[in-house]
């Protein structure tokens, strides 16, 4: 088999690259190390030497970046992958499974008349040929698919994959690339992101997850409080949201947030298998469900039956007490 | 103006997570008896931005349009219950192809029938197959450009505003029309179909055309290997003292004990 090239569409902060790009780069490592290939990543949005750093000794062999961080247009950074990708002949392009991982992948699928799977956990080769494993069915299937048509292109899931631990001894090299802007169709009229300093679900050690069983906002202000003292960031389920009692980033789930702490308490959610996509990873769940029977106790290690309202206030007093 | 809606129909997503069966066999999902097919509910959502444009330009014409076998029809009928205008059945396979580039082949050949449109809308993924591979697809085909994942959809002056939905907030697009949008969940609840629709809805166009007439080559671009049912592994520990207090007790003690807080 010839030597494949991987490219992986890299997120970063100014500083840092995200958790999930570094999940991208192990399993671009993965697919590429047999053939004795190369993994490239792109980063074209805001970066700094800092960022390549950690994607080289995270396994990249090379990153492409824009010299200025190029404001996010479909167009433009489908334009500018796309065109990295034929000229580098990559035969698998590997995005995150975030809103713009998602929004990017399936436009370049068709760009370049390849294949794709999104939503993907894991991915291999067999016989020369990209194999995905990914979720469907709202979390209650796995699909394997064989993605016939070069280049293969997959979504991975956050949480999927141990990003390898970071080798500094790596060495790799930046290259500057520029973005293809000639292709823009759509006007930015208005943009406007929370502050992602600090606690980030994706990321905490504790979270603490609400839904409709809390019966109105007032009932995160409780599992605020409880949050404050474990250290913990607050998530929800999506009728939580959309019954407008948080806002949309504070869904977890399918198309939410996934989350992988070693504790998640879910509060008066049932356990719905499109909200167990996004939590399945954490390596304890605690359900407090005044309903028995609710689906959450399948998937949980500690389970309370009982009335939150009356629970969380004792369970803070007894923090406190151990805490005091 | 002319909106197009794109929709699916699909087994029910909400359905308890007990009565999901795979046939490994054939790696197909089991029907589960007495359990009717619905239409996949962003696409519903899809309908109601539709309505909604409607309601501030009358003269728009909604023509709701799915690929799918015969029952399929089931789902229009939602559509123009609700108070779309017309429907297509695009023939093919029951729940459409898993192959997104084969659906957005069929679909856009047959978008092209219809043409000249200004706007097309569907869900940001089907909720079973969860994808979300078709819509952009079908943009880039029929070389419109596209916008996903909309709370909002507006349209002035020929174009279409879009408050979409990011990991962590919102941004507002402007692009020209003609033009596909996918609409997210938080778009809010769909209106049921209305006795005044539902009584008109016998009475509206609905077409159906054998795929044959589409789309004879549409290549496939994957291969089902398999479609399984992960197994759960985990026990569930269920604690409770004869109190409230007692119970917290017994947990935070738990915790504490794994050192998880
Ligand atoms: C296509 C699609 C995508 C979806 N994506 C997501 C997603 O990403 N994330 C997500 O979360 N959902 C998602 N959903 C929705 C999902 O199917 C469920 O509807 C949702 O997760 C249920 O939310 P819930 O558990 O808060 O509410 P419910 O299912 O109504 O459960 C509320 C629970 O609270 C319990 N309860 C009530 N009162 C109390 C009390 N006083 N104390 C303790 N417990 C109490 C009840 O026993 C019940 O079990 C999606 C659905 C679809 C169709």
């Amino acid at each position: 088999m010839s030597a494949l090239r991987v490219l992986v569409l890299a997120e970063s902060s100014a500083t840092e690259a995200t958790p999930i790009s570094l999940e991208q780069v192990a399993l671009a490592r993965k697919l590429a190390e047999p053939s004795g290939g190369q993994v490239s990543a792109i980063v074209l949005g805001p970066r700094s030497s800092d960022v390549d750093r950690q994607l080289i000794s995270g396994g990249a062999d090379k990153v492409y970046a824009a010299e200025e961080s190029i404001s996010y247009d479909p167009d433009v950074w489908v334009a500018t992958i796309s065109h990295l990708v034929s000229e580098t002949s990559a035969g698998v392009v590997i995005f995150g499974h975030t809103s713009s991982g998602s929004d990017l992948a399936p436009r370049l699928a068709f760009r370049l008349s390849g294949s794709i799977a999104t939503n993907c956990e894991n991915a291999a080769i067999e016989n020369g040929m990209i194999v995905a494993t990914r979720v469907c069915y709202g979390g209650k299937a796995r699909s394997v698919l064989r993605l016939s048509r070069n280049p293969a292109i997959i979504t991975l899931r956050p949480g999927s994959l141990t990003p390898l631990a970071p080798d500094t001894s790596r060495v790799g090299e930046t290259k500057s690339i520029s973005a293809n802007t000639e292709k823009a169709r759509s006007k930015l009229l208005e943009r406007k992101q929370e502050d992602v300093r600090g606690l980030r679900l994706e990321t905490a050690k504790v979270v603490i997850g609400g839904g409709r069983g809390l019966g109105g906002p007032e009932g995160f202000k409780l599992l605020e409080q409880l949050a404050s003292k474990l250290g913990a960031v607050v998530g929800a389920s999506r009728v939580a949201c959309d019954l407008g009692w948080c806002p949309p980033s504070m869904q977890i789930g399918l198309t939410g947030k996934t989350i992988t702490p070693d504790l998640y308490i879910a509060v008066g959610i049932s356990g719905a298998s499109q909200h167990m996509a996004g939590c399945a990873g954490a390596k304890t769940i605690v359900a407090i469900n005044s309903d028995a029977k609710a689906p959450i106790f399948a998937d949980a290690s500690i389970g309370i039956v009982g009335d939150y309202k009356e629970l969380l206030p004792k369970i803070l007093d007894e923090i406190q007490r151990l805490n005091s | 103006m002319k909106i197009l809606v794109c929709v699916k129909q699909i087994q029910d997503p909400e359905i308890a997570p007990g009565l999901f069966k795979v046939d490994e066999a054939s790696n197909s999902v089991v029907a589960v008896p007495g359990i009717a097919q619905v239409i996949s509910p962003y696409d519903e959502q899809a309908i109601e931005a539709a309505l909604r444009i409607k309601e501030k330009t009358p003269e728009a014409k909604v023509v709701v349009i799915t690929l799918g076998a015969a029952s399929a029809r089931d789902v229009l009928k939602h559509g123009l219950s609700m108070g779309a205008d017309e429907a297509v059945l695009v023939e093919g396979p029951k729940n459409g192809s898993a192959d997104g580039f084969v659906t957005a082949s069929v679909l856009s050949e047959a978008i092209k029938k219809l043409a000249p449109f200004d706007l097309i809308l569907t869900g940001r993924q089907s909720a079973d197959l969860d994808a979300g591979v078709v819509a952009c697809g079908l943009a880039e085909l029929l070389g419109i450009p596209s916008v996903n994942f909309a709370k909002s959809v507006d349209v002035s002056d020929g174009n279409v505003v879009v408050d979409r939905v990011l990991d962590n907030g919102f941004e507002k697009i402007q692009v020209q029309l003609p033009a596909l949008v996918t609409v997210s969940n938080e778009m809010g609840p769909a209106r049921k179909p209305n006795l005044r629709e539902t009584m008109k809805a016998s009475r509206k166009p609905m077409q159906s055309w054998p795929q044959n007439d589409v789309n004879k080559d549409a290549g496939a671009s994957q291969e089902l290997i398999r479609l399984y049912v992960p197994i759960k592994e985990k026990h569930c520990e269920i604690i409770g003292g004869t109190s409230a207090g007692e119970t917290a007790q017994m947990l935070v003690r738990k915790l504490r004990d794994g050192r998880l807080i």
